[in-house]
């Protein structure tokens, strides 16, 4: 095992921890779909960012892209309750247009913009240890993507432990927190904020609808393991290490996208939950119902 | 400029044939669109469009070539497969249906994904081209792969034709349909592989990653246009059929130009079009329908306010001070002004410095207001039996909505009562 793939493992392990502790929040609150939305929507925010600064990693890449992902929970709130449109239809509407809008730019700029409508969509996460921090001195400081990953993690996991029991009354109790005088639509906002800026941090490495994966899967594989928000994070966190682990070398074995293995591996993990889950699982739950049956149909034959 | 002119021209039979082609894709995609929008599934075409990319891969690896009849196989095998995990797990399990649709969406592309880049890097020379199924090429529609699109294009739009009523009964009311003895079941599996074909074959023009809009968007712009289905789905075609004209045209004459973003971006603003100027429904009539209701509720309290004045200070009309006014009832500065001067000039008001005072024709109109206000809080507490301290905030708002022909209902159920609950006298 060489360091690089140490960065590529470790870099794509923390994307996924910082992405799955906020995409759990998002799957509590019936807004998996905003999440895959806002992930495609800071595409044109990214190009734009990119074209005034011309770098791919400065703030002000950041700092456009998140405001494109909270301007775009706000169109999605403006067309369904100014136009009465549906939600479902409001996210496919407003992501798709967006999406597009991005597409376009990149092609119209396309000798300017360093992104390729390839790379967009599934990232190279491979070429993580390519970019490397030098310190004026000379000293290799190591990957700037794998730093960049480093402090998105620990923001988010700041985040999620100081915001904790924001979070976790609005997301279960709308009308609860109310009561309590917390600001839901102000957590609602926030949330989105981190959400945007992770998604625009970890859309570099790994394209952006995989990032609607890391959101996700290991996310909604934990939730089918616990009844419990907080160790439903850590399963995800342990997750998101084996995954990431396993991925690196599905990719290389099979010659493909990392970004594609991976979201391949946690597919798995999650039907793998999905069947055998102790208390979900289709499978075990068929048990419980044949248990259930037999007790049943044994006080009734007792009482008989 | 020569493309322009060929294009325009349809001079070259290839274009005829590309133009054709994607105007059929798109337009079908629209109308089953139509029902899936209905049906509150619009994300759900998001998924399986995202989930037709592994079966076209799988397809790819095992034929060894680009068949269009082997793809389309391919394509409907795990988009069917993508439908059925959803229901699933949203059925079965304690996950939402968002969700399901954000995971199975993400790891079926996923999986896509990763056999495209094996593909890709295997070196197989049959396999370029296999990635504009991300973003579409209406130009590549040629030959075998045309005719196999469009025929089952043209077999999309003939079974909704032939099934239009029975879908139309499950997309709005399923319940209904069951009672009436419709096969529910066969009617889902139908729409749902109509959704399926209309997904396969429209990513050929616009890509998987984009195919949600042209199902969905034309959908959505057309719902502001009509009530009627019928209309909607013809509006909704001709929005994709536009689209898909202008997409071949992108694909044919700049052709480094992702064809898919930019129908997308054509249905898109049609859809925002419509979404801000469409009559009735759109969000600019809303506004000016809301402004002109607030108006006519402020003038009509301005009446009724200044009626009632009257009625304490022992009956006739009389000049009285704004401020005295606003002591009763507190108006919004400005927009009292402008009412004020409106209705001198339709002869409703008389104004005199600081002072205003109703007409005969106004006080008439107060009196009918306060009248209606009090006439609703006598049915209420008579006929619903609510106590008097509750009656007012909703005849406060039923008083400006109520017709005429309703009134002359309430006057003739309640017999012309003399009093209301507050026993305050009702003028006739």
């Amino acid at each position: 095992m060489t360091m690089d793939t140490v960065y590529i493992i470790a870099t794509a392990s923390l994307y996924a921890i910082a992405c799955g502790t906020l995409g759990s929040f998002l799957m509590l609150r019936k807004m998996a779909m905003l999440g895959d939305a806002i992930s495609h929507a800071v595409l044109p925010g990214i190009v734009i960012a990119f074209l005034i600064s011309g770098s791919r990693d400065s703030l002000t890449m950041l700092a456009g892209a998140s405001a494109l992902g909270i301007l775009t929970s706000f169109i999605i709130e403006f067309f369904h309750k100014k136009a009465r449109l549906q939600t479902d239809a409001s996210i496919g509407v407003s992501y798709t247009s967006l999406f597009a809008l991005g597409v376009i730019l990149i092609s119209v700029f396309a000798g300017q913009v360093d992104l390729d409508q390839e790379c967009v969509l599934y990232g190279e996460i491979a070429y993580v240890p390519l970019d490397l921090w030098i310190l004026k001195s000379g000293t290799v400081m190591g990957p700037r993507a794998l730093y960049i990953a480093l402090i998105i993690a620990l923001i988010v996991i700041a985040f999620t432990k100081l915001g904790f029991p924001f979070l976790k009354i609005t997301s279960f109790d709308t009308e609860y927190a109310l009561s309590l005088g917390i600001s839901v639509g102000l957590w609602h906002y926030i949330l989105m904020a981190m959400v945007s800026l992770t998604t625009v941090a970890a859309f570099d490495s790994v394209g952006a609808i995989l990032v609607v994966a890391l959101f996700i899967v290991a996310p909604a594989t934990a939730y089918l393991l616990s009844n419990k928000l907080s160790r439903m994070i850590w399963i995800n966190a342990i997750l998101s290490i084996l995954i990431s682990i396993l991925s690196y070398y599905l990719a290389l074995w099979i010659n493909g996208s990392i970004a594609g293995a991976w979201v391949s591996c946690a597919g798995l993990f999650f039907f793998i939950a999905l069947l055998f889950a102790p208390d979900e699982g289709l499978l075990s739950k068929r048990k419980k119902i044949n248990y259930d049956k037999k007790i049943h149909f044994e006080v009734n034959k007792s009482i008989e | 400029m020569q493309a322009l002119e060929n294009f325009i021209r349809l001079s070259d039979p290839n274009i005829i044939s590309v133009v054709l082609g994607s105007i059929l894709i798109t337009a079908s995609s629209a109308v089953v669109g139509c029902f899936s929008f209905l049906k509150k599934k619009a994300l759900v075409g998001d998924a399986v469009a995202h989930s037709v990319l592994p079966g076209i891969c799988l397809a790819f690896i095992i034929a060894g070539n680009k068949d269009p009849l082997i793809i389309i196989l391919g394509a409907f095998t795990t988009g069917w497969l993508s439908l059925v995990l959803i229901d699933l797990i949203a059925e079965k399990t304690k996950i939402k249906e968002d969700s399901a649709i954000a995971i199975i969406l993400s790891v079926f592309f996923g999986i896509g994904i990763l056999l495209l880049t094996a593909i890709q890097h295997s070196g197989n020379a049959a396999q370029s081209g296999l990635e504009s199924f991300l973003f579409g090429k209406a130009a590549a529609l040629v030959g075998r792969d045309l005719i196999m699109f469009s025929i089952v294009a043209g077999i999309v739009l003939l079974t909704v034709v032939l099934f239009f009523k029975e879908l139309k009964i499950i997309a709005f009311d399923e319940a209904f349909a069951k009672s009436i003895g419709l096969p529910v079941r066969f009617l889902n599996l139908l729409l749902t592989s109509l959704t399926v074909m209309a997904v396969v074959t429209g990513i050929q023009a616009v890509g998987v990653v984009l195919m949600a809009a042209i199902l969905i968007t034309p959908a959505a712009a057309a719902r502001f246009w009509t009530d009627d289905l019928f209309k909607m789905t013809l509006i909704a075609a001709f929005i994709g059929a536009l689209a898909g004209y202008a997409g071949a045209f992108v694909s044919y004459t700049a052709s480094n130009m992702p064809t898919g973003p930019w129908i997308v971006m054509i249905v898109s603003v049609m859809a925002l079009l419509s979404f801000f100027i469409a009559p009735k429904r759109g969000i600019i009539s809303r506004f000016v329908d809301q402004a002109k209701m607030k108006e006519t509720i402020l003038g009509e309290n301005l009446l009724k306010e200044l009626y009632r004045i009257a009625e304490k200070q022992g009956g006739a009309a009389q000049y009285i001070d704004i401020d005295v006014l606003n002591d009763h009832r507190q108006f919004p500065v400005r927009a009292l002004r402008n009412k004020i001067s409106k209705f001198q000039s339709s002869g409703l008001l008389l104004s005199d410095s600081n002072s205003i005072k109703l007409t005969d024709d106004g006080y008439e109109k107060g009196k009918r207001i306060v009248k209606l206000h009090r006439l609703w809080e006598m049915y209420l507490s008579s006929y619903l039996k609510i106590a008097p301290d509750h009656v007012h905030e909703d005849a406060e708002t039923i008083e400006h909505i109520i017709t005429p022909q309703i009134e002359a209902k309430l006057e003739s159920l309640l017999d012309y009562p003399d009093m209301d609950p507050h026993n305050k006298k009702i003028p006739y």
